[in-house]
């Protein structure tokens, strides 16, 4: 309990929140690398998700990166990174992109994969581009779960940025490592309780963005009947995502004429 | 290749140490879970509690919650303990949305004829809803088994032996072949355990051969 006190007394010291290594500094890094890396690899995964979801091509990388990732141990891909390419933030943004993908695309794909068939074939027969039910048809109905991709994403880039600072790069992370070795336990736990109310924040941000994404018209269906179908499809793919060699890879959709090329990606919800 | 042949037991000692930090989480998080996600599923006020406060830990940096746990459990700052607790944590977490979830799924005919034909509570519970849900599980568990696996090495940065020692020092040796050492081993230990996941599976569920998994979410590894 004094280790809390102590967290406590450190945290509410004024002389913590001002300076280069002040809290709201050590705050801004982290949410800029936080930042910079989910949007560099949205621009990859989403448009790359959202091609792979419309055409129903290439739908084997989305299983096969996201079980492939899953065991490949974040740290030692951080040191190596760092080591190949000298310490700095390069490195890290590298591997937290990395790290960011799989969630991403995941989350594109499966939510482009989760409209319904019908509803697109009619906005087909109704004489929409491809752009058209692309923009206007699927992104909107499978909103909710790419801004879900998202979330996933930046929590994993919170968690890992924290351990990025052992490098030493900026960030909350910083107070843990430079005061562990130290064994000054106050900032080291001033540290975990600030790195966890940020995730926790952020989490609540984005599952807020994800009951905001749902389009209107779907939010009347859902509680009027009982119009959950669709979801089953894209969870079971995000599971299946999940499992470590992908032996459940979700089937394509048939093969559909006029496939457009990749989405440029202002069609991604956070711009 | 040459510092691999010349360090064959010390890798061999840290890996023993890695898989001795990974497996308590595994079987001890599935031991949980199971009964927390039946409860979610059979009774709808706590199916509320178990999601959001299994939804809530999952969110906690791992290195994080690591360094909470001594506060909590009042355990020595770098004591192996906190890293298995705070892995079960994480499995629990995990594995309580999709029992959930696996439970759920369980078609209702088939529960209800098992009432017809007599099978009380318990009964029902061992013999005809845990092994239909046991496939659904079991996917979960493969997940949990590798992000498990992958994040103990994080228990390094605090001074927990494990192959993420191998990252740490190879970082201060500047020497590349050391952290490779420590990246293919916990590879190699995830897929091995994995491996024995699904001949589990083969053996306990020989007509789920093809089945395929339908819980809500198999995301990332919190680093």
């Amino acid at each position: 309990m004094n280790s809390l006190l102590g967290a406590l007394a450190w945290l509410t010291d004024p002389v913590n929140w001002s300076g280069s290594r002040g809290i709201p500094v050590r705050l801004l890094e982290h949410l800029g690398i936080t930042g910079i890396a989910v949007l560099v690899a949205a621009l990859i995964a989403v448009s790359l998700g959202l091609y792979i979801g419309h055409t129903g091509r290439l739908s084997f990388l989305v299983v096969s990166t996201t079980g492939a990732l899953r065991a490949l141990p974040t740290l030692g891909l951080l040191v190596l990174f760092a080591l190949w390419l000298g310490i700095g933030l390069g490195p890290v943004i590298i591997v937290l992109v990395v790290l960011a993908i799989p969630p991403l695309l995941a989350g594109a794909y499966a939510g482009v994969e989760s409209v319904d068939r019908s509803t697109i074939d009619a906005a087909r027969a109704m004489g929409m581009t491809e752009w058209q039910i692309l923009t206007r048809v699927e992104i909107p109905l499978g909103l909710p779960i790419i801004v879900g991709g998202l979330r996933s994403a930046v929590l994993q880039v919170v968690a890992t940025a924290t351990i990025a600072a052992y490098l030493p790069i900026g960030g909350l992370g910083r107070y843990i490592f430079d005061y562990l070795t130290l064994r000054r336990f106050e900032p080291v736990f001033a540290g975990a309780i600030l790195v966890t109310l940020l995730a926790l924040v952020l989490e609540g941000v984005f599952a807020l963005l994800q009951r905001l994404a749902v389009p209107r018209g779907v939010r009347i269906l859902q509680g009027s009947s009982a119009a959950r179908g669709g979801i089953g499809r894209a969870e079971r793919i995000q599971l299946a995502a999940g499992s470590l060699d992908g032996d459940a890879p979700p089937g394509p959709p048939g093969d559909r004429p006029d496939p457009v090329p990749a989405a440029p990606t202002s069609s991604h919800p956070t711009q | 290749m040459t510092w691999v042949l010349a360090n064959l037991e010390q890798i061999w000692r840290l890996t023993l140490d890695h898989v001795a930090l990974s497996v308590p989480p595994i079987i001890l998080g599935f031991l949980i879970a199971v009964p927390l996600g039946w409860l979610a599923h059979r009774y709808r006020p706590s199916r509320g509690i178990v999601l959001t406060v299994s939804g809530l830990l999952y969110t906690i940096p791992g290195i994080a919650l690591f360094l909470s746990l001594p506060v909590v459990l009042g355990t020595r700052i770098l004591d192996p303990i906190n890293v298995i607790v705070g892995m079960t944590i994480y499995a629990v977490a995990l594995l309580a949305r999709t029992a959930a979830d696996a439970f759920d799924a369980v078609s209702n005919d088939v529960r209800q004829s098992s009432v017809a034909v007599g099978y009380g509570p318990i009964r029902r519970f061992f013999v005809v809803e845990l092994p239909l849900a046991g496939p659904v599980l079991l996917s979960g568990l493969r997940v949990v088994s590798a992000s498990t696996v992958s994040l103990v090495s994080i228990g390094s940065l605090i001074g927990v032996s494990s192959l993420g020692y191998f990252f740490l020092n190879g970082l201060n040796r500047r020497f590349p072949t050391e952290i490779l050492t420590g990246i293919v081993g916990v590879i190699v230990i995830a897929v091995v355990f994995d491996l024995f996941l699904v001949l589990i599976g083969r053996v306990l569920l020989p007509w789920a051969r093809d089945a395929r998994p339908s819980a809500r979410r198999g995301r990332r590894a919190v680093a």
